[in-house]
């Protein structure tokens, strides 16, 4: 299956005004993020994984307009102010709804609302959709086919706030071998993983002047392996390893991807 | 005995004190210089505390990552604290001028000394290696431009000190066991000596007076040497030694990724979204109290623990040769980071100094006179500075605290991240798109 078939596939998505309006609670909160809601990539991301949720019947809700950037990537700029404004604001959204358990595809939302939230009035079991597709892997909620990736080669780009920021890096590794893939690991991976370039808030500015992009380094890192695709679990890697790629010239033989996509596409 | 038999030790006690006291001097000026930064809790979890110091100071488990420099590094530092139980036997002999005092210990002190030799000898040739990496291989985080002048000078001369302490010990070994076969008086028959035996060979022929000569320089110098490297620490890299324990106790304990939230705006914006504040009532603290500066534009804006950060780092680099920026050739270093906060933690208490203990503004700050807002702006906060330190220094802090200052004091944020600041503000995304359309997405 292609990506194609998940954009033509219907998708069952409600949001927790609805899962309110009928008084229930949803298992968990997909939150979507900013990136997932409006860019046209990730927006892909955010179908397929709501793809899995679906095909494991799992009974999740969005914000939908309710949401709002968690500002991350204004703390990170340092403006303070406005991350907690965003914070609250989300806080008191989240807490209206008494959320219990969230997950997202965007390892920055996951960190700010796993580890900057609480301190602010918002605590939650936050958990990246790699470790949730891994969890329904493992509750056998999830059964995947496992021939689309057999054999293929395939490397892991470990994004900075979900590898070195909170030290999840064996769920998405865990989740590409069900699809019978084989993983070529990049010289520098796991704690040493370098950067794509896009952290920090450098997504939204122009680098400072040097002798290379960091995204055409880290792209360098991931074609020595060889591969024949490049599995991110973040939305603004993806972006980053895809414009490297192009740099590289390689855009026509080497695909990246999210690892969500590996998953709904083995479904 | 006469008088005139006392003077050695009377010099030695002298000395002894001399080096000690002036040191104890540095410590308290590096404490108040520390104390300069603002206050942070770092008093929860005591036990995970010490296993970290444990585990990263004493095991060295870090060091290791890079396991040529790794395994090096152990020797030379097995060998700096096992060789100063030795240090110890010499300080009694000054002061009580007795002669190894410990050889009553018999087959065990022959151990301890064999051991001490061993680890000498290895401490030479780690020596020598670091010597090899700094000058002859010229390991590129060794060349950064931040490296250039003293501190390059200061990791040499580390080596030079190491490789002369070393030498005069041995030295001082070998003349023993020369006057012990040669059952010269007061050389009581005490210890191995597996290394320094072969330089004895050098001493044979040579009368029982040359040798007491050579015995005893090589022994003072080696015990003024060690005192006046102790000295050393306050002015040099090597400060490492001592502040690696507490800054391993007091670094993060939360996931890399937890940036402290600032309890000051979190005041702010509570009282901003708190529909029954009164926004014209009059500010409940003292008034003539300054309100707190967001951020830091200079090093007693920064917590103490940042400041003990700046003095405890070791110029190794291995935190800019992770630096993705750095590596794509941004000026930021992480490294010059550290060094640039030490060097002006180190102006400012030397102006605290010169002005009986009050600091007067000298027109400069940490902020564009050490470090430039393109460094600042080049980090991409991906914490493999962090990750790469041995000693868990964290210079993606002070990049943060000081992005603070320049967003919330001076706004004066790269033209493109206040676009996509005031997006966030006005349409809770940073691009440019209504909130309204967030669930597109599904139907598309």
């Amino acid at each position: 299956m292609n990506n194609m078939e998940i954009m033509a596939e219907v998708l069952q998505v409600r949001t927790m005004e609805e899962f309110m309006a009928q008084g229930i609670q949803p298992e968990i909160l997909f939150w979507v993020g900013s990136a997932g809601s409006y860019d046209d990539r990730a927006k892909k991301i955010s179908r397929a994984f709501v793809k899995i949720l679906n095909r494991a019947k799992v009974d999740f809700a969005v914000l939908g307009p309710e949401e709002s950037c968690t500002g991350d990537v204004a703390k990170r700029a340092g403006n303070e102010f406005l991350f907690q404004m965003q914070a609250m604001m989300n806080i008191e959204v989240l807490n209206g709804y008494e959320i219990k358990r969230i997950v997202t595809c965007d390892p920055h939302s996951f960190n700010t609302l796993k580890n900057e939230y609480p301190s602010l009035g918002g605590s939650y079991d936050v958990v990246h959709h790699t470790q949730y597709i891994k969890e329904l892997i493992d509750a056998k909620r999830l059964t995947l086919e496992g021939q689309v990736y057999k054999e293929k080669r395939i490397t892991f780009h470990d994004p900075c706030y979900l590898g070195r920021a909170n030290s999840v890096y064996d769920a998405p590794r865990d989740i590409i071998k069900k699809t019978n893939a084989n993983i070529v690991e990049m010289k520098r991976h796991k704690k040493t993983a370098l950067c794509c370039g896009a952290g920090g808030a450098q997504m939204f500015k122009e680098p400072e002047k040097g002798d290379m992009d960091i995204n055409i380094l880290r792209t360098k890192d991931a074609l020595e392996t060889n591969p024949n695709i490049i599995a991110t679990g973040c939305p603004y890697c993806n972006t980053m390893m895809t414009d490297g790629i192009k740099a590289h010239e390689k855009e026509d033989t080497i695909q990246v991807l999210d690892v969500a996509e590996l998953i709904a596409n083995s479904l | 005995m006469s008088m005139t038999s006392y003077i050695p030790n009377i010099v030695f006690a002298i000395l002894l004190s001399l080096g000690i006291g002036y040191f104890v001097k540095n410590v308290k000026k590096l404490t108040r210089n520390i104390k300069l930064g603002r206050d942070v809790d770092v008093s929860d979890n005591k036990p995970q505390r010490w296993k970290n110091m444990a585990r990263i100071a004493l095991g060295q488990t870090k060091m290791v990552v890079r396991p040529i420099a790794g395994i090096m590094h152990i020797i030379v530092y097995v060998g700096f604290v096992i060789i100063n139980i030795e240090v110890l036997e010499i300080i009694i002999d000054g002061i009580l001028g007795t002669h190894r005092v410990f050889a009553p210990l018999g087959s065990i002190y022959d151990f301890l000394i064999g051991s001490f030799e061993i680890l000498a000898f290895l401490v030479v040739v780690a020596v020598v290696v670091f010597w090899v990496r700094r000058n002859t291989i010229r390991l590129k985080r060794f060349f950064k431009p931040e490296m250039e002048g003293w501190p390059k000078k200061d990791g040499n001369l580390i080596l030079y000190i190491e490789l002369v302490l070393m030498g005069l010990f041995l030295t001082m070994n070998a003349a023993d066991f020369q006057l012990q076969q040669l059952d010269a008086p007061h050389y009581v028959k005490a210890g191995a000596f597996p290394i320094s035996q072969y330089i004895a060979l050098l001493f044979q022929g040579l009368s029982i007076p040359t040798l007491i000569l050579v015995e005893r320089v090589a022994w003072w110098l080696h015990i003024v040497g060690i005192l006046a490297f102790l000295n050393y620490l306050y002015y040099s890299k090597h400060l490492h030694i001592l502040l690696a324990f507490p800054n391993t106790y007091y670094g993060k304990l939360k996931p890399q990724g937890a940036f402290s939230n600032v309890q000051s705006v979190t005041n702010e914006v509570k009282l901003m979204m708190d529909p029954s504040a009164d926004p014209f009532a009059a500010p409940a603290e003292d008034d003539s109290a300054e309100p707190e500066k967001f951020g830091a534009s200079d090093v007693m804006d920064l917590n103490w623990v940042q400041l003990l950060n700046a003095y405890t780092c070791t110029e190794c680099g291995r935190c800019t040769s992770e630096c993705p920026a750095n590596q794509t050739g941004k000026k930021l270093s992480p490294r010059k980071i550290m060094m640039d906060t030490r060097d002006r933690l180190e102006e400012v208490g030397k102006n605290i100094d010169a002005n009986k203990g009050k600091f007067v503004p000298d027109g400069k700050q940490l902020l564009d006179n050490y470090i430039t807002k393109e460094e600042l702006w080049a980090c991409t906060t991906c914490n493999a500075c962090v990750q790469a330190c041995p000693i868990s220094i964290d210079p993606l802090s002070i990049i943060v605290e000081m992005r603070r200052f320049l967003v919330m004091e001076q706004s004066a944020a790269p033209m493109e991240l206040n676009n996509m600041m005031s997006n966030i503000e006005n349409n809770g995304a940073p691009w440019p798109y209504n909130q309204m359309d967030r669930l597109n997405w599904v139907n598309e």
